[in-house]
């Protein structure tokens, strides 16, 4: 399967990635290789496989309902909000949100 | 006595707890040579030489006290995606170039526990994608033995530590070969357990379902002194398994009489170069004559795990990646306009070419249209992957073949072909899809270059696996090799 | 043209667990910014999610309340988009595997008596976002993660209802589920049950569904009421000017009684689900289930019943009174003190319910306990005082000036059953009404009886509302006829 440049355009958006012009048809070019690659998959009948997604096929537990509550929320999260970019009044700021 | 740089991890401790050698001794001698090296190889991304003096005299003040422990004052090193609180933690990426850990991974945790005496952080692929570390923000790391070849990678920083000297062991992580590559391409040994035996929290995640973090030393006794003490089941890691963890050093001196390791066709066919090939062969001769029985065996689906594990692996990162958007931590670019241009700027200038490619291959694949043929197709080829495992191992207890399928290639060599770097981990990437066990143990030099020889085990059987290379590595001198001359 | 509307009702209702869905911080609701977002709800890099077995008794619970087919293997998948209240760039959610399969809520219709079954497509397990405040920090957003990674179910229900209220009908019906069940308190004011409204119309007769649109972020029920009202009127005015409806999401707006398209969500979205690789697949045995099913409590449908045959109580009564869970244990507890079942259904219903909406209150913020409107009722049954005198004291109870009995004792409010004393107080009013008396006493028998009213009144002035009615009424009927 090959990919265009458009459709690299789309999925750089879906991803919040920029691949301006020239560099779409460079990337679509590298991408189709992979895709090339990937597709000798295609030759083998999975019809009656059932997908795996854990090598284990393992299960999962659960965990028990249990709070953990900080002795001093504030400090605690303004230590984790130091390495934040942008904070005031302990929010995270971004450029205006738009519904 | 050897020079200290030489002495392994059980020798280290041997001496620590015979009170002949001091944690301050040893960790003081590795800062040095890494403050004199480093810039040779370019290794380590951050060194912490205060927390390493001062954990190594905690260390010795407990050994004083008689206190006693397998990593008790051994100096190490963690590749740079474990997150260690205080300590900056960069994944190999401009995206986490300013990110300072608020807590521990798991492996951290379980080894400060023990004692060992970190180090630093070495260098790496970034987010562990690549093959040669040569995608990461800090510039390649060099193979201690030609300084013009690659180390491997994604662990290439941690494999050139071990076999520069500059740390006795380090820890590694595995999602397509990220152990067994570079510690093959540098002449150590790498080990990826089963998926599941060690704890992924606080290890920055690539691909959630093949991750799996590792010792990376200079022998497999030493493995098992870092696999004892990094395993084990982790409540914050769902996926992390709740299986005893055995001593891994009890059994590496069983003899292997009657094991049987099987060799499958798929992996010594002609495309197998054939001076690689007589290198295994002559490692697996070794193997023979401690008692080993040599089977041939087939894993018919080899050739589709290249092809599944580069759908797999991209879709889960391209979702593990979208974390990375600068508004809590790490980059953020400068003056963003509106939302969309924090976003996407962010993004675009804090990830490399390769991590943006392979977010593209997954969101593509993942993206409305495409799932059926691609992920799940992925998927269902992963589980016929494991079927071959799983048939072969009902014939033999191991499954042995090269690590890769040449030495050391040169910088650039791969130009920036993905295709031609992806097909250097053709032979360790289904373990990752399988989910088993594998050791990349040294196993000779071609031009001058080490060889390395793969060990899959069955699932959970890391014993069986350390016990097989510990054996190889009594009747065998080629981990013993060194770059180093000093 | 008659158009039919077409309703199918996306209900969010937060769990009233203690921790996080995948992560331990506290699920609860006003505290200050951030500070319940640990690095797991702010997804730094390493971290994981383990999930809460809370969360999941608690779904199961539901879909055993509607009847549902719960699912065996349950699979998380995630969601993939960026928004700044989304920290992870994914929702964990369910699409393929949830742990709800198809089930169904009874709801009233239009028609006394009759009920309509609202089928369940399916009901799953997901995380809540953060949220975005848009106050002015320079033009910037402010984002609080407290709320991400709350547990929520998302009930997804077929378009099966037909107006307006039978969408409110459903909705109070989920409710009256989730927190009869305990699995959500279901505070609307506080987000705790939102709902998206898929809303279409069709020519009456048509089977064929019309284009739909979502109404997002619905949180209360007059909203929901006004904004599938306005988006119905929309539509019609669409088609019947020629136009077409245009499959989005509209956003309704309260301000102005109208829905707009979300701009923001227009950008055609491929979210690129796929199962979570960190989260395995949960498995649920017939043994868990079994035991959730042995500690499910009485279900609204069932005290519906319980009433109306325990406690005579008409249909209607008894629907209003079972409508929340907390108001039908105060009327259960009220009944079961006082002993009289039509008297305080007819309390809680009228007083009580009156005084608590004019204050804006809730039943668990009552000012008079149940308990302690049933020692008011029990000296209405047992003649201490009127039911007039009863509103008077319970006006005091909610002014906190004490119990039934401290309160009629204080202000000496204790009916008057001494015959002399009502003797003459009705001495007293025939006295002074002797034109009131003449035209009594000359009026036919059968108008007399609605004559005395007024004697009635005079009396009950003077004893200022304390005399026994009953008695007033004999003592004066026998003075008049002499």
């Amino acid at each position: 399967m090959t990919i265009t440049p458009e459709q690299i355009a789309i999925t750089a958006g879906l991803a919040k990635l920029k691949i301006d012009g020239d560099d779409a048809i460079e990337v679509a070019k590298r991408i189709g290789a992979i895709l090339e690659l990937v597709d000798q998959m295609q030759a083998v009948d999975t019809s009656n496989v059932e997908p795996m997604a854990n090598s284990l096929d393992a299960v999962q537990r659960l965990r028990a309902d249990n709070a953990i509550r900080p002795e001093n929320p504030i400090e605690t999260r303004d230590a984790l909000q130091q390495i934040a970019p942008a904070i005031e009044e302990g929010l995270f700021l971004v450029p205006k949100v738009i519904d | 006595m050897k020079p200290l740089h030489e002495l392994t991890l059980a020798e280290i401790q041997s001496l620590l707890q015979q009170k002949q050698l001091s944690s301050r001794e040893i960790t003081q001698h590795y800062l040095d040579r890494i403050a004199q090296q480093n810039s040779t190889y370019n290794c380590y991304i951050s060194i912490d030489d205060q927390g390493a003096l001062s954990a190594a005299d905690a260390a010795d003040a407990a050994i004083a006290g008689g206190a006693n422990g397998a990593l008790l004052g051994v100096p190490f090193a963690h590749k740079d995606i474990f997150c260690t609180q205080g300590i900056k933690t960069t994944c190999g990426s401009k995206m986490l170039d300013n990110f300072i850990p608020p807590y521990d991974a798991t492996v951290v945790a379980k080894m400060k526990a023990d004692g060992a005496v970190m180090l630093g952080k070495t260098n790496m692929d970034e987010f562990a994608m690549g093959s040669s570390n040569e995608t990461s923000y800090f510039g390649a790391v060099k193979n201690p033995w030609d300084l013009d070849t690659v180390p491997g990678g994604s662990s290439g920083g941690s494999a050139a530590a071990v076999a520069a000297r500059l740390a006795p062991a380090a820890t590694g992580t595995d999602t397509g070969g990220s152990i067994r590559q570079p510690a093959a391409l540098c002449g150590i040994t790498g080990l990826k357990p089963t998926y599941g035996r060690v704890s992924r929290y606080g290890m920055i995640a690539f691909a959630s379902s093949l991750d799996q973090a590792g010792p990376m030393t200079r022998t497999a006794e030493d493995a098992a002194l870092l696999l004892n003490s990094m395993s084990g089941h982790d409540a914050k890691d769902s996926t992390s398994t709740d299986i005893a963890v055995p001593d891994y050093t009890a059994t590496l001196n069983q003899p292997i009489k009657g094991l049987k390791i099987g060799l499958p066709k798929e992996y010594f066919d002609d495309r197998l170069d054939t001076a690689m090939a007589s290198k295994v062969q002559a490692a697996l001769a070794e193997l023979e004559k401690l008692g080993a029985v040599l089977v041939d065996i087939e894993l018919p689906n080899s050739a589709l795990s290249v092809p599944a594990y580069y759908v797999i692996a991209p879709a889960e990162a391209s979702s593990n990646l979208s974390r990375f958007d600068g508004v809590r931590y790490g980059y953020r670019c400068e003056n963003p306009k509106d939302l969309e241009d924090l976003y996407t700027r962010t993004r675009t200038e804090g990830f490399g070419d390769e991590v943006k490619r392979r977010i593209l291959v997954g969101a593509y694949a993942l993206s409305a249209g495409y799932y059926d043929a691609y992920y799940r197709k992925a998927q269902q080829v992963r589980r016929l992957i494991k079927q071959d495992f799983v048939s072969a191992f009902e014939k033999v207890d191991i499954i042995a073949g090269p690590t890769s399928p040449s030495p050391a290639f040169k910088f650039g060599e791969k130009g920036d072909d993905p295709v031609a770097m992806y097909l250097e981990d053709i032979y360790t990437i289904a373990v990752n899809l399988a989910g088993l066990p594998a050791m990349s143990l040294p196993a000779g030099m071609m031009n001058n270059m080490p060889v390395g020889l793969q060990l899959v085990g069955n699932y959970f059987a890391e014993q069986q696996l350390l016990n097989a290379a510990h054996q190889f590595q009594t009747v065998t001198d080629w981990h013993q090799q060194s770059p180093v001359t000093d | 043209m008659q158009w039919e509307t077409v309703i199918g009702l996306e209900v969010h209702v937060q769990l009233a667990t203690q921790s996080k869905i995948f992560s331990g911080s506290s699920a609860a609701f006003g505290a200050a910014a951030n500070t319940q977002a640990d690095i797991v709800d702010l997804a730094l890099p390493g971290t994981l999610p383990v999930a809460n077995l809370q969360a999941f008794k608690s779904a199961i619970m539901f879909g055993l309340a509607i009847d549902a087919e719960i699912g065996k293997e349950s699979v998380f998948e995630r969601k993939n988009y960026f928004y700044p209240d989304l920290p992870k760039g994914y929702q964990t959610t369910q699409l393929e595997k949830p742990i709800v399969g198809l089930g169904h809520i009874a709801i009233p219709t239009e028609t006394e008596g009759e009920i309509k079954q609202v089928r369940i497509h399916h009901a799953h397990l997901e995380e809540d976002a953060g949220k975005s405040l848009h106050e002015d920090f320079h033009g910037m957003s402010g984002i609080d993660l407290n709320r991400a990674g709350t547990p929520l179910i998302e009930i997804v229900s077929e378009p099966d209802m037909r107006s307006s209220t039978e969408a409110i009908a459903f909705l109070k019906k989920v409710h009256a589920i989730v927190t009869y069940l305990g699995i959500s308190d279901g505070d609307m004011s506080q987000g705790s049950l939102r709902c998206d409204a898929n809303v279409s119309i069709r020519p009456m007769g048509e089977e064929t569904l019309g284009t739909r649109t979502e109404i997002k972020n619905l949180n209360s029920f007059r909203f929901i009421e006004r904004a599938i009202h306005v988006e119905v009127d929309r539509q019609i005015d669409l088609l019947e000017s020629g136009g077409e409806v245009k499959q989005e999401t509209r956003l309704y707006d309260s301000d102005k009684n109208e829905t707009r398209s979300m701009r923001s969500k227009e950008e055609a979205n491929d979210y690129r689900y796929f199962p979570c690789p960190d989260l395995l697949p949960v498995i649920i045995d017939d043994q868990t289930i079994d035991e959730l099913r042995a500690i499910m409590p009485e279900l609204p449908e069932q005290k519906l019943q319980r009433f109306q045959e325990q406690f005579s109580l008409s249909a209607y009564d008894a629907s209003i009174l079972t409508e929340q869970r907390s108001i039908a244990d105060f009327f259960e507890t009220t009944a079961d003190n006082c002993g009289d079942a039509k008297l305080s259904a007819n309390w809680v219903m009228g007083e009580l319910s009156g005084h608590l909406n004019k204050h804006d209150l809730n039943i668990e913020q009552s000012p008079v306990s149940a308990d302690q409107l049933a020692q008011l009722i029990s000296r209405i049954k047992d003649n201490t005082i009127s039911g007039k005198i009863a509103k008077q004291v319970f006006e005091a109870m909610c002014a906190n000036e004490g119990s039934a009995d401290d309160i009629i004792e204080a202000k000496g409010l204790k009916q008057v059953s001494d015959s002399g004393a009502i003797e003459a107080m009705v001495d007293e009013v025939i006295n002074s009404s002797p034109d009131q008396v003449a035209q009594y006493r000359a009026a036919e028998p059968d108008k007399r009886k609605k004559l005395i009213g007024f004697f009635v009144g005079q009396v009950m002035k003077v004893s200022k509302g304390q005399a026994n009615p009953g008695q007033v009424n004999q003592i004066l009927a026998k003075k008049l006829n002499d």
